[in-house]
């Protein structure tokens, strides 16, 4: 494999980056802190109150946001490279939808807490891809099918999870449509850890399949002189990818465009024809830790900071848009 | 379904080189047309025969059984102290009405844009309009307090207007113009933008949440006359502009290169049918909410036996999407008698399987 100097340097980039939004976002807030205490309070040293607030309030939710938004950003980079479409995402084939109905089935019928919500959400968008998935197959599961059966399968789910908020009464109602945008509010150290065992056990798989989903995206009769099996292959990487973002909902609810939209930036700043997939990852954590930023501090309320992906995703998605059918 | 008449190879979003079929055209032998024009009839016949029917058990069916000498009383000698007259008067009545005005305009105005995209994914849900209409409303609700439904009109139609051009000129952008796949992809994006801005509006204010979680699943119970009164003038008005479009959609259903040399101004077309699928949607939007697949489904299931002469396709339309949120809001009364289910959720559930079919059915080319 040739030597990618502007991938590396791409990623480098990134982590910096990163590295700088996580300053800022552990010394800002109610109680600001300078960087200088904040490095301190990391290294075990400082003051016991300030290295409670940086350690124990901001930095868990802050290591969230960047597994989950790598964790996005490579789901989203390999819906990308098997629809072989830049609009291809779990969201879209449906998963969210599910999601949402399951965690609106715990919390609302049997008023459970995070983690029977995270069951409830994993259990639901699990069923919905695989519905996608089977419907969608024929032949092989085609790209094209699999988006539009994925929108009509949300537009069922949305519809009952629209009826299931009506009837809830109104705080229940609120609290799940809080979850429902997806929300790293309360998240302690508790709900890292989890996160951080399941990545480990994701990411060699992926690693290993990297090379042949590079082939793939040649296409399907391409990459069978190469001795891969299109089919099962799909099959695998299409699992990866939902585990990733079923990870990702299930710690923090439904975050859209997220995995839209860091392959696609990833791709441009790379300037390589294909999806790459640490840079993905870098930049899903990198949007997501600066959404999230903005979602706690720009309006004095804190927001869920799917509001905020929301928003920006989708402007970046029109843009992407028009971009794509200038060339 | 109508293919892209040109019949040149084009590309979908991915930059795939699609070759797309040739249009059929059907010869309109004498024999054909003849044999053909007795069974149109009864056809039409059976639709309207339909409407009628649901029209009546609309209003005879409920938690509440009114018999039909009762209905008939209501109807034409009203007296104010029956309870059973006043439900009538009431509650089904404009129920039934707005019901009939609705379908006609969300089914219309999918028989418009799939006709003027050359799209059979199109419908009003799908490509963002009704969203655009939804965000509007929610805005107005969360932001300066709106609080009757006859007042959202405006600012549906506002939404309803503005969405049906950004999603068009996102997706024409460039060399292929608006592809099937690029008018969805961008409907869908633009819809869960809008649906993300719109609930986080909603998620700041609990009494706007609380205002709109029912609107925002599409219903037409406990509207009123005054909500009938304030849309019917604009979606009868879209009705009419509808059907006086389905001559220039024939010629536009030929792909604007030949239609143009044909004489048909395809321009003054695509621009009427925005006037009138804003005008159709945006009203039905305001007053019901956005109810989707109805646009879909109907302008489909008729192109089964009507072909594909727009005015026929546009005239069963108009007798058979009513019959469809009728029938739809009639099921919705009874699956939890005596509770209700919106009629936005049954047609989503009547028309999501709908479109899950036309994707395992057709294949992506010939979209």
């Amino acid at each position: 494999m040739r030597f990618d100097l502007r991938g590396l340097a791409v990623s480098a980039v990134l982590l910096l980056l990163i590295a700088v939004a996580g300053a800022v976002s552990l010394s800002s807030g109610k109680f600001p802190i300078p960087p200088a205490d904040v490095m301190r309070a990391l290294l075990g040293g400082a003051d016991e109150n300030i290295r409670m607030v940086v350690t124990e309030w901001r930095l868990p939710r802050l290591l969230l946001a960047c597994l989950l938004g790598g964790a996005l950003g490579l789901s989203g980079a390999i819906f990308q490279s098997l629809t072989r479409n830049p609009l291809g995402s779990p969201d879209i084939i449906g998963f969210s939808a599910g999601s949402y109905t399951g965690a609106l089935i715990v919390i609302l019928l049997f008023s459970g807490g995070y983690y029977q919500t995270a069951g409830g959400a994993l259990a639901g968008g699990i069923a919905t891809a695989a519905c996608v998935y089977l419907l969608a197959y024929r032949r092989g599961a085609q790209g094209f099918r699999l988006i539009v059966i994925g929108i009509g399968m949300s537009a069922m789910l949305g519809a009952f999870n629209a009826w299931m908020v009506r009837q809830a009464d109104l705080p229940a109602a609120m609290s799940a449509a809080i979850w429902g945008a997806g929300s790293l509010n309360g998240l302690s150290f508790e709900q890292v850890f989890p996160v951080v065992a399941m990545l480990v056990f994701i990411t060699p798989i992926l690693g290993a399949l990297s090379r042949p989903l590079r082939q793939l995206e040649l296409g399907d009769d391409a990459a069978r002189t190469s001795g891969i099996n299109a089919t099962r292959l799909r099959l695998m990487l299409m699992i990866l990818g939902v585990a990733l973002t079923a990870l990702a909902t299930a710690a923090a609810g439904p975050i859209s465009f997220i995995s839209l939209a860091a392959p696609q930036i990833a791709r441009r700043v790379t300037r390589k024809a294909g999806v790459d997939l640490i840079p993905s990852a870098l930049m899903g954590a990198l949007l997501l830790a600066v959404a999230d930023w903005v979602a706690q501090h720009a309006f004095g309320v804190q927001l869920p900071v799917g509001v905020m992906t929301v928003s920006i995703g989708g402007f970046y998605f029109l843009w992407l848009l028009i971009r794509e059918a200038r060339r | 379904m109508i293919a892209d008449a040109r019949g040149h190879a084009h590309a979908d979003a991915a930059g795939n080189a699609v070759p797309t079929r040739p249009v059929k055209i059907r010869p309109t032998g004498h024999g054909g047309a003849r044999r053909s024009r007795a069974w149109r009839l009864a056809l039409l016949g059976l639709a309207a025969a339909t409407l009628v029917f649901l029209c009546l058990a609309s209003l005879l069916l409920g938690a509440r059984h009114v018999a039909l000498p009762t209905v008939v009383d209501a109807l034409f000698s009203y007296d104010a102290t029956s309870a059973e007259h006043i439900i009538i008067r009431d509650y089904r009545l404009p129920r039934t009405l707005l019901a009939l005005l609705c379908g006609a305009a969300f089914g219309v105005s999918g028989a418009l844009i799939q006709a003027a995209t050359r799209n059979p994914l199109a419908d009003p849900g799908i490509l963002g309009v009704n969203a655009g209409a939804a965000f509007f409303v929610t805005l107005a609700v969360g932001m300066f307090g709106v609080h009757a439904i006859e007042s959202y009109l405006w600012f549906a139609l506002a939404g309803a207007i503005s969405v049906t051009l950004l999603v068009y000129a996102a997706a024409s952008q460039g060399r292929d113009g608006a592809t099937p796949l690029r008018l969805v992809l961008s409907g869908v994006a633009l819809s869960a933008v809008l649906g993300g801005i719109a609930s986080s509006v909603m998620l700041l204010d609990p009494q706007t949440f609380d205002a709109l979680r029912s609107w925002s699943i599409g219903s037409v119970a406990g509207r009123g006359m005054a909500v009938v009164r304030a849309v019917a003038p604009f979606i009868i008005c879209g009705l009419v502009l509808a059907l006086g479009m389905a001559r220039p959609l024939d010629a536009l259903a030929l792909g604007d290169d030949l239609s143009r040399s044909l004489g048909a101004d395809v321009i003054r077309t695509r621009f009427l049918v925005v006037i009138a699928v804003t005008l159709l949607s945006g009203a039905a939007t305001a007053a019901a909410g956005p109810i989707g697949f109805v646009g879909l489904m109907v302008p489909h299931a008729v192109r089964w036996f009507s072909g594909p002469d727009q005015r026929r396709i546009i005239a069963y339309t108009l007798l058979c999407a009513p019959s469809l949120l009728l029938l739809a809001d009639i099921v919705g009364r009874l699956v939890l008698f005596p509770s209700e289910l919106e009629v936005g959720i049954v047609t989503a559930f009547i028309g999501a399987p709908v479109l899950i079919l036309l994707a395992r059915r057709t294949k992506a080319r010939g979209l």
